[in-house]
């Protein structure tokens, strides 16, 4: 018999980046109301580039998001350029690859080391790891800042880069410094061993709860998609970006500064673990290994998870990486002058950043004056599903204590890595 | 000696500035050692209001921030704004140039009543700020720097000349000379012209000088046939709130 009286007011849940509020109210064993909330102040980044010059577009969205301002800088970049019909070469093509490498290892190390390890080890942040486990926070850091000085190498800074500009670089890395890259990221394997050790013994701790839900990222036919490739969804369906609003949907909700999306059913998952269960085929092998070792098997429907498929993903990056500096090698590296003609014109880029797919929306008139602009963030799309897990979670774990539910919820949050600053930057959407 | 008790607060921001304090990786263990985090919402749970320093990251951009804007100034003894956003408003003030009614609706439709907002601004400009670490996003090393000073009791000064004096030290072409617009003659410099060196041009992310030498920035826009006209654009990305300040 349950007679739980519960009362969580989570007033900003910590290790998240920006603010975001777990409400849960029980009386009696009856649960009267269960809501994630988002606070964080609304940024209005559409009304900023309108009126804006195309030099510049690049420079003020990545601005949305410190961690995955690369990859809000590379999605700009493909709108822009498909609004303008500029090509980009195969020498920028594979460098942007590595950029996007360079930040999905930065921000998943960041994640998985600083944010979740502390509730896997039993404390309350990453501070105390560095007296009860030296080591494996030694491990962490060296991963984290090698995918820095990687997103250095490419684009110049770890934070709002400056190097990708329209059309391509302004710099790129030399020869030596790409070999020297390359080496770092070979040795980095031992460390990449220790964690796939450290991670077996832990992933027992992470709560089974399981809630299947749509799962949506881009694909393509050539390679684990993160920098291009269509919308895929595993309820079926692929369709070229440009048809993103019906598979966005986005709608307010009054207890949220974020706009929420959904598809077909009420809610969403992108991310990760959304892109494992989509793509996981084309992942390197020793990825694809690292999964089975931690017990990840798609589909796989416990959001908790997102973390593990992170870490695959890690493992995944730093092979790919190797692969891509070899192939840009190969050619030899060439300094190239982005050529760009203005023209009138929308274009819509899409990128697969740390936490989902990512949706840059431009319009451009003849002067290359940007007059309409959209974007869709990852964590806007995981919201409603947040919401529902949360939903179908809590009357499982409802006679707990009350303070080990409060830590499942937050873990559970935590898990999707939101990031909800970025999400409440929301540009305009059009429904046309 | 009792470690000074350190804390971080966000508000309207992209958390990149703390990012950069995580991003000092075996440094920030080193720092450890000197201070005592005791609130830092991003990687500890951990909470508490008693504190010495308190490092704010990002603009107020709603009336209801600034009650606790205001609670932070009166448990802190120091505070510093960090960033951009924190110490001159930043790219969040690019939306003040439009009537806040307009771009409420532009983004949020039918619901823009739910949304509240009003002129994003520096933080100065709710609670007095005793520090002002400059740059979007910050430098790692000017935060140890700060921090330095602050714990040895000195006061900590950031550079008051143009970004031009370090980008001639960098041993850069001049953007000017490569066809492109800058506001370095009139930025504050402390970035070592790191955007300029990457080939970009210097955005004015430090905010305008305490006295910048227009006639000077005006004379390098004739130098190369330019109009202020043509480089407002570039003058709008940081100095919107500066720019109605003065």
């Amino acid at each position: 018999m349950n007679e739980a009286n519960l009362n969580i007011n989570l007033h900003y849940v910590t290790r998240v980046e920006g603010h975001g509020n777990i409400i849960v109210n029980a009386k009696n064993g009856k649960i009267e109301k269960v809501q994630w909330q988002v606070p964080e102040a609304p940024r209005f980044f559409e009304a900023m580039v309108i009126g804006q010059k195309w030099d510049v577009i690049h420079h003020i969205t990545s601005r949305i998001c410190g961690i995955c301002s690369i990859g809000h800088t590379l999605a700009s970049l493909k709108a822009t350029e498909s609004a303008m019909g500029i090509e980009i070469s195969e020498q920028t093509y594979n460098l942007r690859r590595l950029a996007i490498h360079a930040e999905n290892l930065q921000s998943h190390m960041l994640h998985i080391g600083y944010l979740v390890l502390p509730d896997l080890l039993g404390v309350g942040s990453v501070v105390p790891l560095a007296s009860s486990h030296p080591k494996e926070l030694q491990t962490v850091i060296r991963l984290h800042r090698l995918a820095n000085e990687m997103s250095d190498l490419i684009c110049g800074r770890t934070t709002h880069p400056q190097r990708l500009i329209p059309g391509g670089f302004t710099r790129i890395p030399t020869k030596g410094e790409l070999l020297n890259l390359r080496e770092k990221l070979l040795t980095s394997e031992a460390d990449i061993n220790s964690l796939i050790k450290l991670l077996k013994t832990l992933v027992i701790k992470l709560p089974a709860f399981t809630r299947e839900t749509e799962y949506v990222g881009l694909t393509n036919d050539k390679e684990y998609a993160l920098y291009d490739g269509d919308l895929a969804s595993t309820d079926g369906g692929r369709e070229p970006v440009e048809n993103y609003l019906s598979w966005t949907n986005e709608y307010c909700v009054s207890h949220s500064t974020a706009k929420y999306t959904k598809r077909k059913r009420d809610s969403l998952m992108v991310g990760a673990l959304a892109r494992f269960n989509l793509n996981h085929k084309q992942l390197r092998e020793k990825a694809l290994k690292t999964a089975a070792d931690l017990g990840l098997v798609a589909p796989c429907y416990n959001p908790y998870m997102n973390t593990v498929a992170q870490f695959v993903e890690c493992v995944h990056s730093l092979e790919e990486s190797i692969s891509i500096i070899d192939a840009i090698l190969k050619v030899g590296l060439k300094d190239e002058k982005p050529q760009v003609k203005l023209k009138a014109g929308r274009g819509i880029g899409a990128v697969e950043v740390p936490r989902g797919i990512l949706i840059h929306d431009y319009t451009y008139d003849s002067n290359g004056i940007c007059i309409k602009s959209n974007c869709i963030i990852p964590t806007n799309q995981n919201h409603s599903n947040i919401q529902k897990d949360m939903e179908a979670f809590v009357p499982t774990i409802i006679s707990k204590p009350q303070n080990e539910i409060e830590l499942l919820l937050e873990m559970l949050v935590r898990a999707y890595d939101p990031c909800i600053s970025c999400s409440t930057h929301m540009l305009k959407v059009e429904f046309i | 000696m009792t470690k000074p008790k350190i804390a971080f607060f966000d508000f309207a921001s992209c958390e990149g500035d703390q990012l950069q304090i995580a991003n000092l990786e075996e440094k920030l263990i080193e720092l450890l050692d000197h201070v005592e985090v005791v609130s830092f919402r991003e990687v500890m749970k951990e909470h508490s209001n008693n504190y010495d320093i308190a490092f704010i990251e990002g603009s107020c951009t709603r009336a209801s921030d600034e009650e606790r804007l205001k609670k932070i100034r009166s448990n802190a003894k120091i505070v510093v704004a960090l960033g951009a956003c924190a110490t001159i408003g930043g790219i969040n003030s690019l939306k003040n140039s439009r009537p806040i009614d307009e771009i409420r609706k532009e983004v949020y439709g039918e619901r823009a009543e739910w949304y509240e907002t009003y002129e994003a601004r520096p933080i100065d400009a709710v609670i007095p700020v005793d520090y002002k670490l400059h740059g979007c996003p910050i430098r790692k090393e000017e935060f140890l720097d700060l921090c330095k000073a602050l714990l040895t009791g000195q006061k900590y000064n950031p550079p008051n000349y143009p970004v031009c004096v370090e980008c001639k030290l960098a041993e850069n072409v001049c953007v000017f000379e490569k066809q492109m617009t800058c506001v370095g003659p009139i930025t504050r410099a402390g970035c070592g012209a790191c955007c300029i060196t990457q080939g970009a041009v210097c955005w004015g992310c430090r905010g305008i000088l305490d006295k910048p030498n227009i006639t000077a920035h005006k004379e390098v826009l004739d130098k190369y046939g330019l109009t202020v006209d043509e480089i407002k654009n570039k003058f709008n990305l940081y100095f919107t709130w500066q720019g109605v300040a003065k």
